[in-house]
């Protein structure tokens, strides 16, 4: 049985951003102030982001940080869930159909349109899936990238919660791998996942 | 690694609420699809592939109150009841429950009706159908645009593989909306006509309706020629979020994954059961994708002719009949199909095959987000 382990991870959540457990970010804004600001935390290039639906953004700026550095090739999959799949573009495409149906927020109608948007920034040609729950469920998501790894399907997985539902954020992404030491289990994970970082 | 048996399947489309009535009008070159000029969806004219809502409903109320539950739902509690008719026995302690859809209930965002807001959330349509037949085991979601129907027989498969359940059914579906509808029309990637899959004048796709589901376990069913699912794989193109790659690299690499996983070379591969959308990028990708794989002498279909494009549904309800394809040793042709209208050659099939041996059919699809699919079928003998 393979065993994995985190490589690193990353938790944005009530105005902060935090990486393996130090909050590297902090902003009392609003969402669309908070996505602004942490985009240029990021201090890189990338017109594509400002094009980018708010769950996007999300995925992309947590990604971004759990990469830097890493390394990582093409065949890291990506294993991602939430409980709102897209119903944060789903309404604003849904207020366009009223007007003028627009092709440009149709697009973000979908949970997966984000893994996209990580594989074309990284360069990911990997296996790609997006599990809608109703609660964040460390399980499914740690079954499955077991499953990759061992049918030697993918390298690494990059592991994501990342929900976004009126104006709430709730992200948690890490970067998985196989572990010869120990395995980061599902108590662990959701353990990260429940921590307060005030 | 355990082998994922194609078991016992139901189709809920508008060719019929049995698969048995569904292949019916496959072979006969029946489509589903029709020309609607007033219509609740768009201003202009649209040619889809619509359940009818009063059948659906009398179908329904068989098995439950249609005030209770949207169309959508209907035709999926209809899909997994198909399922469990054939399968009296099965222990719903047990067996998992893997859901696959795009949009799930989207039109009640423009209109609740009577229902709750929480119906919206896809996670919710995974308990609608749990409770209703009283499953035990937790629901898995796959929504990961066109490709999900098919995605979610490769989670079923991983699910098997971890040790959560031995028996699983796979359900997928999903309905027309204005939603839906109008965000296609803006795309410019609706035919008014009966599209034409890799025909040089094609135009663009058609919207259909569908629910399928179908039984799924590691062992084999008994006194019976099997398919299996002997190879999958996913890729994704890294390249655009809403067209398809012009090297068809996601998809291609998807098919030889697929091929190793399955341990076979690409001459093994006797038919395709392509995405084959209609429209100009999709069904150009895919004929380069496949002749890179160098499959472009096999014959090919596509089959949504027939039913339009049911998104969440399609790649699930094509699985299926790739399955029955195999076991009646049939092609079901690609209908309205003229000259070939891409760059490279490919054998499309015009009229119904019979007499033809299917041990292995490539199945793929690819959806938004830069998503690409593979899955290899295979006929296993009766003592394999």
């Amino acid at each position: 049985m393979t065993n994995l382990g985190v490589e690193h991870w990353v938790r944005i959540t009530k105005g902060k951003i935090i990486l393996d457990g130090e909050v590297i970010f902090s902003s009392e804004a609003d969402i669309a102030r908070f996505l602004k600001t942490s985009f240029k935390f990021l201090n890189i290039k990338y017109p594509k982001f400002h094009k980018m639906d708010r769950l996007s953004k999300l995925g992309f700026v947590a990604s971004e940080i759990a990469l830097k550095n890493n390394n990582i090739d093409e065949e890291t999959a990506l294993v991602f869930s939430n409980n709102s799949s897209s119903l944060d573009s789903d309404q604003n495409y849904q207020e366009s159909v009223k007007e003028f149906p627009s092709p440009s927020l149709f697009v973000y109608t979908l949970p997966n349109i984000v893994l996209g948007e990580i594989s074309i920034r990284h360069q990911l040609k990997s296996e790609n899936v997006f599990f809608v729950e109703d609660e964040f469920n460390a399980n499914l998501i740690i079954d499955y990238s077991k499953q990759l790894i061992e049918s030697k399907k993918a390298n690494k997985v990059l592991c994501a919660w990342l929900n976004l539902h009126n104006d709430e954020y709730d992200v948690f992404l890490w970067l998985s791998s196989e572990s010869h030491k120990k395995e980061a289990s599902e108590e662990q994970i959701r353990k990260i996942y429940d921590a307060d970082y005030d | 690694m355990k082998k994922l048996y194609l078991h016992d399947d139901c189709i809920i489309s508008p060719l019929g609420f049995t698969t048995s009535k569904n292949l019916e009008n496959l072979r006969s070159g029946t489509t589903g699809l029709q020309k609607l000029n007033k219509n609740e969806f768009l201003e202009t004219p649209i040619c889809a592939g619509i359940v009818n809502s009063e059948i659906l409903t009398d179908a329904f109320s068989e098995i439950g109150n249609p005030q209770d539950f949207t169309k959508l739902e209907q035709m999926m509690l209809l899909a997994v009841q198909g399922v469990l008719d054939k399968n009296p026995e099965l222990d719903l302690d047990k067996t998992g429950l893997i859901i696959s859809t795009t949009k799930g209930n989207i039109h009640l965002l423009d209109d609740l009706a009577d229902f709750k807001k929480e119906r919206l959330f896809l996670s919710n349509l995974g308990n609608i159908i749990k409770d209703f037949f009283g499953f035990k085991l937790k629901p898995i979601v796959v929504s990961n645009a066109c490709i999900s129907g098919g995605l979610a027989l490769a989670v079923a498969k991983k699910m098997i593989n971890v040790g959560k359940f031995s028996t699983a059914i796979v359900v997928g579906g999903d309905m027309l909306s204005k939603f839906v509808v109008s965000g296609f029309n803006s795309f410019q990637a609706l035919s008014e006509n009966d599209c034409k899959p890799f025909s040089k004048d094609r135009t663009g796709i058609n919207l259909g309706e569908a629910a399928a589901a179908i039984l799924v376990s590691d062992l084999p069913k008994k006194n019976s020629v099997n398919i299996s699912l002997a190879g999958d794989a996913s890729a994704n193109d890294a390249n655009h979020i809403s067209g398809p790659s012009r090297t068809g690299e996601g998809l291609y690499k998807s098919i030889q994954n697929s091929l190793k996983e399955a341990q076979i070379s690409s001459e093994a591969i006797k038919a395709i059961s392509t995405h084959g959308t209609a429209t100009l990028y999709n069904d150009e990708m895919e004929a380069i994708a496949i002749s890179r794989s160098e499959l472009g002498e096999i014959p090919l279909h596509s089959v949504k002719g027939y039913y339009g494009h049911t998104l969440g549904a399609s790649a699930l309800i094509e699985a299926i009949l790739c399955k029955h394809m195999m076991l009646n040793s049939e092609l079901y042709p690609s209908l309205n199909f003229t000259e070939t209208g891409v760059s490279k050659k490919i054998n499309v099939v015009t009229a119904y095959r019979k007499s033809i041996n299917l041990d292995y059919v490539l199945k793929t699809a690819s959806g938004f987000g830069g998503c690409n699919l593979a899955m290899i079928f295979k006929k296993e003998g009766e003592n394999d």
